[in-house]
């Protein structure tokens, strides 16, 4: 088996695992990182974030605010500690993305621009027209091309990390290309893998959103933290849930049902004068509780209500938001200049994820750490404000590279060698066996059954029989994804082994969401149980943590760090 | 909505069991609304699982899917099976090694995007506690144009200079290190000099203008080229210093 050293290893080459790989190299002049990503780092997810990215640019605006913001958006269940790291870091990060080339748009005297974003109280989004995340993501990929020092390995699906006695030092990948399972070796591994929301039929996300890096690091003993907060973004197209950017309310937007409503100015709410400027959790209750009394409209993919972008006028939509203008036509026909786009609630973005602390460092496995969506660290809480993942992916993707660097040259083992191999050679067989599979379920099938449990379970609205429900359907479908049957069993780019694999990974994070949610007897943020319908700070201002057993997923708790920010009622 | 059964016809090529790639038909019930990518990944999850191709956000921005369809580039997420009469036939992107079926070996594209050093080169740096550069609406209007390459390839597809010349640095990537040239932030046109002027450079383009007919953003790679060759030549003759652009 071939054996590959590098001193650091990152999982994912999107946004977080970019801004790690850079952040490792600055930190020392020659410390070699080896990124494993199962896509070309430019076809990450990251490039498809449009609204754009916060960071405290202005007069008007503190880095206090945006601390409350965050917070008061989170429900209260983001840490305080790790949300003034975060916010502090936010706008030099995004400075530093400008530097390195960023197409950032601009005021007449040069200086960046920023918008209105949902939940932030002024405008302090930065945005590249409504392409944010494709050029942070391509000017990332880019400026990593300078380093000889960053090897990749594109198109490698990594499938189980090297862990001995509590520590990590390596991870088994297979090349996508040959079928080739390799052993790579490293004094550190970063995740940056992305978050899981395929779990769920009708979402904004890539194909690749599998969850992987969850399901790595849950299967290695690291806890899944919070993962029961799922954010439904308020708007997207029916039909594909492709995303139409909460710019579009930022610029100026209005939702309105069959009446032609402002229905989140005419109905309480509680976003109150914000209305299209509330956010993502509260308004897509509202589209739900639109759709509930009948006020929404009806297509062939459900109920949905209008995003009315045509006061705004088309050089205004032209110059700030042209993506949507593009996608609206594209996909479902309509030009926004001159008639509204059908919008709902589609499933965007875990806030839950790989329970890690301010350095990206998981508890409990020594030389493992996470960034992004994969990571919960957690800024988040129980609903994200929209702008706030970008900055996320380079704040906590560049501290992780920065301490995975300080962990490995600070006298890091290089880990029992014999051993970590020997774990890659047995994922070389079970990966030989599965190439040859036989059984009765169909992928595809599970998948299915899968994506429509959790819709059913776990939605925007939730109550204790239907989550109770869609626990014991994940159980099942887990049950019955060991008789799957592989019909593909050649090695060069076998894309049904992934897929195998992937929803593995799927069902993994699926359960740990269904699980937290059950237990979690209270409404907050995104988490909203019609049978519990307050916030219960009580019982629940703490973290949820789902940890992997053989015999089915163990939960506890852990509280949340509360500094300066008493807990309030959360009104807009 | 009802569906339609379409006839597919796609080119399969698994290197362990075939020698050659040969079309295989697919009969697939299509909704009105789907791309061709939604038929690819119904074949592969209803009726074949050994078809192998690359996709991912399925909007139209991450560049996988690029595929020849009916003989043309395009992104297959982009394309609608409504808008194809007859038999749909689908193929790997040309002037691309096979790796199989649908999916086209892109580390030789890779090396050329590489190649033009497609990052902000500066003499001294600016620290970020000093802020941001500042740069006009219209200075950004400049290169922006060019900073909105997918990666997608399809140009590379078109591109009959490739199909003899495959050394050529292409489009995308010309397109790439044009569009830091122009950037007011960046003073590195004499290290990409070589990449974008050398004997692979802009002076191979016989400006079919192919790579700007397929490109799905609008990039324009053959005015880069050719705005890139005037420059390299007024720098050539000295009229243009190599170092200053702006």
């Amino acid at each position: 088996m071939e054996v590959i050293e590098h001193d650091i290893l990152l999982v994912g080459g999107g946004g977080a695992g970019l801004r790690a790989a850079i952040a490792a190299c600055e930190a020392s002049p020659d410390v070699s990182v080896g990124m494993v990503s199962k896509l070309y780092p430019m076809r990450s997810h990251t490039v498809s974030a449009e609204g754009g990215a916060a960071g405290v640019a202005r007069d008007d605006d503190s880095l206090e605010l945006h601390i409350q913001d965050t917070l008061k958006g989170s429900d209260y269940l983001a840490d305080q500690d790790v949300v003034e790291v975060f916010v502090d870091a936010a706008h030099k990060e995004l400075t530093q993305l400008e530097h390195w080339g960023c197409p950032w748009s601009r005021e007449p005297d040069g200086r960046v621009s920023v918008r209105f974003f949902g939940g932030m109280s002024v405008k302090r989004t930065w945005y590249a027209t409504d392409k944010t995340g494709f050029h942070m993501l391509h000017t990332l990929f880019q400026t990593s091309l300078k380093y000889d020092r960053i090897v990749r390995y594109d198109e490698y699906f990594a499938t189980r990390l090297l862990v001995r006695d509590g520590v990590c030092r390596g991870v088994a990948a297979f090349d996508l290309r040959t079928g080739e399972v390799k052993c790579f070796l490293g004094r550190a591994v970063i995740l940056a893998t992305g978050g899981g929301g395929r779990i769920f039929p009708f979402t904004t996300n890539a194909a690749v959103k599998t969850g992987d890096g969850m399901s790595l690091a849950y299967r290695a003993g690291v806890a899944l933290k919070d993962m029961e907060f799922v954010q439904y973004h308020p708007t997207g197209l029916p039909g594909t849930g492709i995303l139409i950017t909460e710019a579009s309310r930022g610029e100026g937007g209005h939702l309105k049902n069959k009446h032609g409503e402002r229905f989140l100015v005419e109905y309480d709410y509680g976003v109150g004068d914000r209305a299209e400027l509330g956010p993502r959790d509260m308004i897509s209750r509202a589209e739900i509780l639109e759709f509930e009394a009948g006020r929404g409209l009806r297509g062939p993919y459900g109920d949905y209500v209008h995003l009315d972008l045509r006061h705004l006028g088309e050089q205004k939509i032209d110059q700030r938001i042209p993506f949507v203008r593009e996608l609206a036509r594209n996909y479902v026909g309509i030009d926004p200049v001159w008639e509204p786009i059908p919008v709902r609630p589609v499933v965007h973005y875990m806030m839950g994820g790989v329970d890690t602390d301010v350095d990206g460092a998981t508890p409990g496995v020594e030389g493992l750490y996470a960034a992004g969506e994969v990571a919960c660290v957690s800024i988040n809480g129980a609903n994200r404000l929209g702008s706030n993942s970008l900055p996320e992916c380079l704040v906590f993707g560049k501290r992780s590279g920065e301490a995975a660097v300080a962990y490995a040259s600070q006298g890091a083992s290089e880990g029992p060698r014999e051993a970590l191999v020997g774990q890659a050679q047995a994922e070389e067989a079970r990966l030989d066996a599965l190439r040859h599979k036989v059984g009765g379920e169909k992928i595809a099938q599970i998948r299915r059954e899968l994506n429509s449990a959790m819709e059913q379970g776990c939605g925007v609205f939730r109550e204790e029989d239907s989550m109770a429900a869609c626990v014991d359907s994940v159980r099942q479908l887990k049950g019955r994804y060991a008789d799957i049957g592989i019909g593909d069993s050649s090695r060069i780019f076998n894309t049904e082994i992934v897929q195998a694999l992937e929803l593995g990974n799927l069902l993994d994070v699926a359960e740990a969401v269904a699980v937290g949610a059950l237990a979690r007897r209270e409404s907050r943020g995104a988490h909203t149980r019609r049978d519990y319908p307050e916030r219960n700070d009580a019982d629940y201002l703490r973290h949820s943590l789902v940890r992997f057993a053989a015999d089915g997923p163990r939960l506890d708790y852990r509280d949340v760090t509360i500094t300066r920010w008493q807990p309030q009622e959360r009104k807009y | 909505m009802e569906t339609q059964t379409r006839k597919f016809e796609i080119l399969r090529y698994r290197p362990e069991e075939q020698s050659e790639p040969e079309f295989r038909s697919y009969e697939v019930p299509c909704m009105p609304d789907w791309v061709v990518l939604d038929a690819l990944n119904a074949i592969k999850d209803d009726i074949d699982p050994t078809l192998s191709h690359r996709w991912s956000c399925r909007m139209g921005v991450c560049g996988s899917c690029g595929m020849l369809v009916n003989g043309r580039p395009v992104l297959t997420c982009a394309a609608f099976v409504r808008d194809y009469e007859g038999t749909i036939r689908v193929e790997p992107l040309s002037n691309f090694p096979i790796v199989r079926d649908l999916v086209v070996e892109l580390d030789d594209f890779v090396h050329k995007i590489q190649s033009v050093k497609p990052w902000i080169v500066r003499k001294l740096e600016k620290d970020v506690e000093q802020g941001e550069y500042r740069q006009s609406p219209a200075q950004l209007e400049e290169f922006k144009q060019f900073s909105m390459c997918i990666n997608c390839a399809l140009c590379y597809a078109a591109c009959p200079v490739l199909a003899s010349e495959p050394d050529f640095v292409g489009p995308a990537a010309i397109a790439l290190g044009h569009r830091y040239n122009l950037d007011s932030r960046d003073e590195g046109n004499a290290e990409r000099y070589d990449a974008m002027h050398g004997h692979n450079g802009v002076w191979s383009c016989s400006y079919a203008n192919e790579c700007s007919q397929v490109c799905p953003k609008h990039v324009d790679p053959a005015m880069a080229v050719n705005q890139a060759k005037l420059t390299g030549a007024l720098q050539w003759t000295g009229i243009l210093p190599k170092k200053s652009m702006t």
